[in-house]
This record gives C-alpha cells, structure tokens and sequence, in this order.
C-alpha cells in the first residue's frame, strides 16, 4: 500500500488582490475611530476628577495648547475613581450580580434556542428560509417597543395573570413584573435570535450521513445527538453565549423596565452614575471595569483555544 | 499466498449448490417513496462470503437495497433477511452489519483512533480490548502514524481507509460499501480494488457493494447483480455478465458491445443462423438459442471480437461485413476502429497495439472487412 507514504494535502494557496487590504483597512479603520476613539476618552474621564462645571469633569486636555498643557493634565489624573469602587460595596455587588444574572440568562436562552435552532435545521429545506425571517422578524419593531410589551403582559391586571386565572391555575395574580423572573423572560425573549441564529448556522451545515454512520455502528438516536451532533455544534453554541452573555452583563433597559428595585445590575448603576449624580469620572471608571471584566475572560479562552488547535495540527 | 487466495476463489461457488444456505435474502422486495417506486418487486439471494456487487446507473435502486440491508430503509412490501432472520423492525444500530459510507462519513471531531474505537465504545467493549483492536485496524490499513490525526489531515485516499477500518471494527457480519472509492483517482482506486479482495478473503466476511462503476464491479465481485429501474436483470459472474449477457441492456451496460439486429433463418442443436437484412450480413454461430426461426433477436459481439482487414473473405463466407473507417480512436494499448457500412450503421472494432507502428495500415477511409469466428458473439432475444 504506497498511499500510507500519502501526505495532507497541501492547504489552498490564495493569492491576493492589491487592492485586498483596502477592504480589510476599511472595517477596521472603522472600529479604530468608534471604539478606539470614545474607549480612549472615557478612558481619559475614569482618571479625572468630578468637577461642577461644564463638561463636569477636570483636568480637561487641550491637544492644541502643546505638549506642556498635556502634561500638566496628565499630573493632575487620578486613580482615586478606582479605588473607591473597591470601597463601596453597591459596585462589587452590581458586577456580581450582572454576572450572575447574565450567566443563567445566557443558560436558559441556550436552552430555549438550541432545540428551536435544531428544529429549523431538519425543517425541510422550503421552510428554512422563512423560519429564519420569523426569528428576525421582532427586530422589525422598535426593541424598547417590546419590552414596553412585556409590562403589559407580565403585570398584576396583565395579559398573563389573566390567562391563569382564566384557565384556573392560579386564584390569585402572581407578581412577577419586578422581579428578576420578568427580567430573565425579558432577557431571553429578547436576545433569542442572537442565540438561535449561530445554533442555525452550525447545525444546518452538519452532514446527515454522520448521524446515519453513528446509528450504524451501534449508536441510539438520542446517544448519537449527545455524541455526534452537539459538539459538532459547539462553534454555534459558543458564538451564540457570547452573543448573549456579553450584552447582557451591560443590559440596561430590561433591568429597568422589567426588574424591581433589588435587581442591581451594572448597566443601572452605571445610567445613575452619569445623569442621577453627574459623577462622569466615577461612571467612567464603573465602564472601564466592565470592559475589563468581559474582554480578559474572552481573549484568555480564544488564546486557548487557538493553542489547543495548534496542539493538534 | 497470492496463488492459495486464487485458489479458494476458483472454487467459490456457492450459488451453485443447492444445499447452499442463503445469508442475504430478499423476498419480494418493494420500497416506494410517495409514488416514486425504487425498488420493484425484487427477490434476490446472496452467501455467505460473497463479494456481491449491486450495479447498476444511478435511480436504479442500488442504494436503496443496500440501505434495507442497513436499516436506513424499510420496505414498502416483501422482507429481508439476514441469517435467516427477518430484518423488519430491527433498527440500524441493533443489525450486525456494518457500512462504509460514500462520503466516508468520519466524525470530524474525534481522531483517526477515535473514529474506529466509537463502534466497540457503542459496545461497551473493555478498553484493553478496544485498544487491541484499533491496533489491529490501523495496522491493517496501515494507518499506523497517524492514529491521532483528524480526520481534516488526512488525504483523501487515508479517509478511506480510515473509513473501511471504523466499517470493519466491530466484525460485521456483512460489510456494506457504498460506492466506496468513487472519490478517488483512477490509480488509487485500481489498488484499493484489489487491497479490498484481499481483505476480504483474509477477513472471511460478506461484502455487499454498491457501484456504478462496471470496471469496479467486475474487479471486486464474485457475483455481480445488474440492476435498472428497481429491477434485477442478471445476476452472474463477471465472466457470464461479460460473455453471457441475458439482454440487449446488460450487453450495452457492461463494456462496448454492437448489436446488429436480425430474424432467425435456421437453427439447429448448437448452431444457428441469423439473416440481417440491414447490413447484408448473415451470422452463424454454435449456440443454441430459445427462439423459432422467423423470430427478431439480436446479434451482440463485443469490439475486442470483431477482427479488422483490408483482405476480403471467400467469396459467401458468413460472420463478415464490409464497410469505410469512419474514424480511429488511439488509446495507446489498443486502436478503436468505428467503421461504417452501407447501410449507415457504424460497427467498432478493437485491435490491441502489438508493435510501435506509427504509420496504420490502416486509415480513414479505407474499404474494410470486418470478420468474426462462430463462437466470438451471442444471440439476445430480448
């Protein structure tokens, strides 16, 4: 047998266009001036001072007034915003609960998508199309219109308590508006289709035929799901929690329409921070941590992930 | 070795002892699909230890056979059976047999090693014993080095084998391949044809393949059954396909073949003779056919059998045709010679390249005879 002297195939040679990097330079000058530009700023504010003026912050840096004004602002910046969210226990306990709060959200969304994505991927190929525009189709309304939405539902004299009571479940209202339930329902209605469409996406390409040669040898259909399909649709189910996960930490709207007063989520603190108090350099401070806190965790998964592909290869 | 494997298979016939037990059977096969019917009342036996071929084109059927043999399909009316047990009802991961997928179907997340192991893990086998035999299969398809790969390093003449070896792990009873080497080239494909005759006298298991590929079929198979329209035509060995074909369609579907239409002016035990007003011709040939004389049949002779020359016969001589070289293929081993006859029918020859002759003596355009010996054809009456 000569073929076992058989090599890989050699990987795809591509040869570019001048002109390629003009398309790849355009996104990403893009993300240079919109994220770079304002992360910078608030960057700059997080090590200011709460001043009663306007803008309501200082030292203020005029690029224009030469290197000897910069550097007169730059001695005047403090760490002092830092600090004190390691002081104040309010802070700890917003991030903390964001976490936690975006964590089981991401589950459960995870858990309400996955057999709908699985669902739309063995629909027959006719229906796809249209399943798809149905995930996207709330997009087509405004999203603080829906959340608006839930309230009239989820309240005491709302649309579900009075389904319940109808039907005879319950004899009296249930609260849910204001609690975090609402939120979670909040939640995973609306960040359904960032999770749906990725599981779409991996499961719709996976092979039949796989499944088929795990029947064959020996595998029950249920087993061959557990072993064959789902971490075949791993790359999906990554893509859609980060989708889910890193929104959610900084959700703002739906912890304060849908959530009560014990529903402490950053993105909240945060809003309070800028216009209850006016404290920017304390709000930007509060931003900044939270940037951290989602973009550490990712880059250090990506690295290993890339690492453990290099292992293999 | 070589010479002991000839020898066994020069004495395997199963089919034509009648104390036989059939392994595979179907009975009464009928699989339709809304009111498309892919299998049509077929009844088809084959034994233990075969090397059986389904051939046939593509919508034949074919596939769909194998896959009741799998499990994958039920059928519609009729029973399949293994062992002499009924299959009905038996779910594929409950059959003893086991298939290898035209597009190999490796899991492309679990390694070379992985992706042989995960039938035996289905079993719950011991781990000694798994890792036992994956050695074995990777040894046997001499895989050895690049057990721990993925399936995506792999060339695709080592997923193929990686796939025969998952198919072979678990020591099915039957092992089905499903146009196996289809996405190979030319050169591979021929070895591993062969690679899989000895494998499978080495293994002493039954093999059932599916192939559109009549080469593949005639190389591999010990019994080959032609298939077309949901229907088997002939089922026999290579040699009777070839040489014995039962219908105008086996002799057109297996290799080249001219046919020359003609009605039956004589017959007699052991020889017969055809008049083919057509093309003036008159055959006579030593075969004794079931038809009366008056009847339509056929006249099939394969171009390797039909002899080329610019000399005419005697005078009256039957088996020849006159005709122009109306265009030469060049294959290098052979020179296929398409000649024209009066009647616009075109007759090809094949004549095998025995020296380096550049210059033919014989061209386009040349007036030629075409001859054949008594026994060079067959009579199909249908």
């Amino acid at each position: 047998m000569t073929a076992a002297a058989d090599t890989a195939p050699p990987a795809a040679r591509q040869r570019s266009h001048p002109l390629a990097w003009l398309v790849v330079a355009i996104p990403y000058a893009w993300l240079a001036f919109f994220f770079l530009v304002p992360f910078f700023i608030v960057l700059k504010i997080s090590f200011s001072t709460s001043a009663i003026a306007q803008p309501p912050y200082t030292p203020i840096i005029d690029i224009f007034g030469g290197l000897g004004s910069i550097f007169s602002a730059l001695r005047e910046f403090t760490t002092d915003n830092y600090v004190f969210l390691t002081e104040d226990s309010l802070y700890w306990r917003s991030y903390l609960q964001s976490l936690e709060i975006a964590a089981i959200s991401t589950f459960l969304t995870l858990l309400v998508g996955y057999p709908m994505a699985y669902g739309m991927a063995r629909a027959s190929r006719a229906w796809r199309p249209m399943l798809v525009m149905l995930v996207i189709l709330p997009f087509w309304t405004s999203f603080l219109i829906r959340v608006y939405a839930w309230i009239g539902i989820l309240k005491k004299e709302g649309l579900l308590n009075q389904f319940l009571l109808w039907i005879g479940v319950i004899h009296e209202p249930l609260t849910i508006l204001n609690t975090n339930l609402a939120v979670y329902i909040g939640i995973v209605y609306s960040y359904l289709p960032f999770m749906v469409l990725p599981l779409y996406a991996a499961l719709e390409k996976m092979d039949d035929t796989l499944l088929e040669a795990a029947q064959d040898l020996g595998c029950p259909p249920i087993q061959a799901f557990w072993k064959v399909t789902f971490p075949l649709s791993l790359p999906g189910v990554v893509a859609g929690c980060f989708l889910v996960f890193i929104p959610v930490t900084g959700e703002f709207v739906i912890p304060d329409l849908l959530g009560g007063t014990d529903t402490v989520m950053i993105g909240k603190t945060l809003w309070n921070e800028f216009f209850s108090n006016r404290d920017w350099p304390l709000a930007s401070a509060v931003a900044v941590v939270l940037l951290l806190l989602l973009v550490v965790p990712i880059v250090v998964f990506q690295n290993q992930e890339r690492k453990q592909q290099e292992r293999e290869s | 070795m070589v010479a002991a494997v000839g020898s066994v298979r020069r004495s395997f016939a199963p089919w034509n002892d009648p104390a036989s037990k059939p392994f595979i059977e179907f009975r009464g096969v009928t699989k339709r699909f809304a009111d498309f019917v892919a299998v049509d009342d077929l009844s088809l036996v084959i034994y233990e230890r075969e090397f059986f071929a389904l051939l046939g084109p593509s919508g034949c059927g074919k596939t769909t056979l194998m896959r009741m043999v799998a499990g994958f399909e039920e059928p519609t009316e009729g029973a399949v059976l293994l062992d002499g047990q009924d299959l009905a009802g038996v779910p594929p991961y409950r059959r003893p047999t086991n298939m290898m997928f035209q597009s190999y179907a490796l899991f492309p997340h679990m390694s070379v090693e992985q992706n042989i192991a995960f039938g035996l893990r289905q079993d719950r086998t011991p781990k000694g014993e798994i890792a036992e035999r994956v050695e074995e299969m990777l040894n046997l398809v001499k895989l050895k080095p690049f057990a721990r790969r993925k399936p995506h390093q792999l060339s695709g003449g080592q997923r193929q084998r990686v796939a025969l070896a998952r198919s072979l792990a678990k020591k099915p009873k039957v092992l089905l391949l499903d146009e196996p080497l289809g996405a190979l080239d030319k050169k591979l494909r021929e070895e591993t044809q062969f690679e899989l005759i000895d494998l499978q006298q080495k293994l002493g298991l039954t093999f059932l393949i599916v192939t559109h590929d009549q080469e593949e079929a005639m190389t591999v198979a010990d019994r080959i059954a032609v298939m077309n329209h949901g229907k088997v035509i002939q089922v026999a060995t290579p040699a009777e396909i070839y040489e014995q074909p039962n219908s105008r369609y086996v002799a057109d579907f297996i290799g080249n073949v001219n046919l020359i239409q003609g009605r039956v002016s004589a017959s007699a035990t052991g020889a017969t003779r055809i008049e083919a007003p057509g093309t003036g011709a008159v055959i006579e040939l030593d075969q004794a056919i079931d038809a009366k004389v008056g009847d339509q049949v056929w006249f099939a002779i394969r171009p390797e059998k039909v002899r080329i020359s610019l000399d005419a016969p005697l005078p009256g001589s039957p088996n020849a045709l006159s005709g122009e070289v109306w265009d030469i293929g060049y294959l290098g081993d052979v020179s296929i010679y398409h000649v024209r006859l009066a009647s616009g029918a075109t007759v090809t020859a094949t004549v095998t390249n025995q020296s380096r002759v550049v210059e033919r003596p014989i061209t386009w355009e040349d007036k030629v005879w075409l001859t054949w010996s008594r026994n060079g054809g067959v009579v199909l009456a249908k």
